[in-house]
């Protein structure tokens, strides 16, 4: 082969590497075509204020209202329920593996916690109905067979390793010097752990909550299985409620044809969806560079 | 200070220290035991409907007949397809990106890019795949689009997971290479690819079977929730395993219920093989790293 051979087919190589690597914009391109045409679509028939203010929900039915505020809620509650049960828990669980436990129960605790995470949701939405629902209502008066509480604590214990994992990584990265001024100053360990490890980890900490919601957010499987397919505008743990996400399956199971109204509603509450945990999203990034900033 | 005082505050000291051990190991524990419930009443609802008969039926109207073959056969198939769209795609962005990318503007952005399409929740995959493959591009619900609405899910955690395993291959080993004369794609392609395999091998292990438990992207994209057949070709209409349990799942008799279990005992032994493989080869990775 020739010198200028083999720079051709060098060169040609490198452009299809770069090719698809640049593929992946095409993809989020996509994402937001796809979502902004359907969207638009929508709103020239719905006014937007009328879409994102209405506390009626009823797409589907004879009289038709566009009002996304009962899917919202119905999203915050189920994500705010996951929270108060991941969050704490997390952290604890974090703290616990990075300032007390020894490196052979790390090294166990650790995959096995995240197994949690690698169950496929479909399951846990089984769990969430057959297991958790029937154990609550033996001790919560007034709940019903679906509700948000149930899916709500589910969708925690899936989330946890990620707050576990994550903030349990932040934990470590804080260097020793901080912990040995601390216990030179006699502190124990509890404190040090509580009163210098966490507040220095904090942005690392904040990034993996802040992911966790967005997981819990864009959660499907569990709330569409076990929340119900009720939009009501309530925070009431207890009755059945329709997550923005359970409603786009709702839709999906359905046979609804392209290009009606209907139909659009699902991109609509999409890019509402897509809006939310990208921001969320950016935010964790920007807290985790702040972090990788000040320990780097 | 007086000595009893000394005592009591050493006493509390110790006292929050243990505690906050005591609490971290409790809540650990408990998680752990929210897995043990989980597989326990799984295993205990579903382990009774596992039959030959269960695995090589098709879905009937009468839960005792009705089995997962077209489900089975859907899931494999749509991986398969996943991972031949998937693979390729993206090992060599990862390649480009560790090994040729550099810090340019285009390759930060395209980082950036991949990392937040990596949060992105895998219902709005659906509504891309259901926009685009299905209706655009006119695909209908064919086991292509599904495979390829999965496939662009799994990009992002196939990238990171590649370009992870090329950043452990020591850079001596390239060095080496170009000392010889090689070009870069010769080092590529001969050194670092071979290097880094068990480690690209786990990665795209573990992302293909996050794919095959993914239900709600293809719902979205309008998987069907009953077919008595297999799919014959990449055009045929298909269902999965976790969708025949999601429509189970939602059915009100208590016998469907078992059924969803038992598909559930499955969908998790399916996993636990390729996990396992996962950890093998990563094992592998590391006696040779070490």
């Amino acid at each position: 082969m020739t010198n200028r051979t083999r720079h051709a087919i060098e060169f040609l190589i490198e452009r299809s590497l770069f090719l698809c690597a640049a593929f992946s914009i095409l993809v989020t391109a996509g994402i937001v075509f796809v979502l902004l045409w359907e969207t638009t679509a929508f709103l020239r028939e719905v006014p937007i204020n009328k879409f994102l203010f209405g506390t009626v929900w009823t797409p589907l039915f004879f009289d038709k209202q566009f009002g996304v505020l009962p899917l919202v809620t119905g999203t915050l509650l189920a994500s705010a329920i996951a929270m108060v049960v991941a969050l704490p828990a997390g952290l604890l669980i974090a703290i616990y593996l990075s300032e007390y436990a020894t490196r052979k129960v790390r090294r166990i605790v650790r995959p096995t916690l995240e197994i949690l995470a690698g169950v496929p949701t479909v399951v846990y939405g089984y769990f969430a109905l057959q297991f958790v629902t029937p154990l609550l209502q033996s001790f919560v008066p007034g709940l019903a067979g679906f509700n948000a509480l149930s899916p709500g604590i589910v969708m925690g214990i899936m989330i946890l390793p990620l707050v576990s994992s994550l903030s349990e990584d932040a934990l470590r990265s804080v260097p020793n010097g901080l912990r040995e001024g601390a216990y030179a100053l006699g502190a124990t360990r509890m404190q040090t752990s509580l009163r210098v490890v966490v507040p220095a980890a904090f942005s690392g900490i904040s990034a993996a909550i802040v992911l966790a919601a967005s997981r819990a957010i864009g959660e499907t499987m569990i709330v569409a299985i076990a929340a119900g397919q009720q939009p009501r505008l309530t925070l009431d743990p207890r009755v059945p409620v329709e997550t923005m996400t359970a409603y786009i399956v709702q839709v999906s199971l359905g046979d609804t044809p392209g290009g009606t109204l209907e139909y659009r509603t699902i991109f609509a509450v999409g890019m509402l969806l897509f809006i939310s945990t990208f921001i969320l999203n950016l935010i964790s990034n920007w807290l985790r560079e702040r972090f990788r900033e000040e320990y780097a | 200070m007086s000595a009893e005082m000394d005592a009591r505050t050493r006493f509390s000291r110790l006292l929050g220290d243990r505690l906050l051990a005591l609490f971290g190991l409790l809540v650990t524990l408990l998680a752990l035991t929210a897995l043990g419930a989980l597989i326990f009443d799984v295993a205990r609802d579903g382990i009774g409907r596992l039959s030959w008969e269960f695995l090589t039926s098709y879905p009937s109207r009468r839960p005792e007949e009705a089995g997962i073959l077209a489900a089975l056969a859907g899931s494999l198939f749509v991986i398969g397809l996943t991972a031949v769209i998937a693979i390729p795609l993206g090992v060599s962005a990862a390649i480009y990106l560790e090994e040729y990318g550099g810090k340019g503007r285009i390759s930060r952005l395209i980082e950036i890019n991949i990392s937040n399409l990596a949060g992105v929740p895998s219902i709005i995959y659906g509504l891309l795949g259901l926009g685009l493959f299905v209706r655009i591009m006119g695909m209908d619900r064919s086991v292509l689009a599904g495979a390829s609405t999965l496939a662009l899910l799994a990009l992002p955690v196939i990238i990171l997971a590649t370009r992870e395993a090329l950043r452990a291959v020591p850079k001596t080993l390239r060095e080496a290479s170009y000392a010889l004369g090689a070009t870069k794609w010769q080092t590529v392609w001969h050194q670092v690819l071979p290097a880094a395999m068990p480690g690209v091998l786990t990665g795209l292990i573990l992302a293909l079977s996050r794919s095959i438990g993914e239900t709600a992207p293809l719902i979205t994209i309008g998987a069907l929730t009953y077919v008595p057949f297999a799919p014959k070709d990449i055009w045929s209409p298909f269902t999965v395993l976790p969708i025949q349990i999601f429509n189970w799942v939602s059915r009100p008799q208590a016998a469907f219920g078992e059924n969803a279990a038992a598909g559930i005992v499955v969908l998790l032994a399916m996993l636990l093989v390729m996990n396992a493989v996962a950890i093998v080869l990563r094992d592998r990775f590391q006696r040779h790293a070490g």
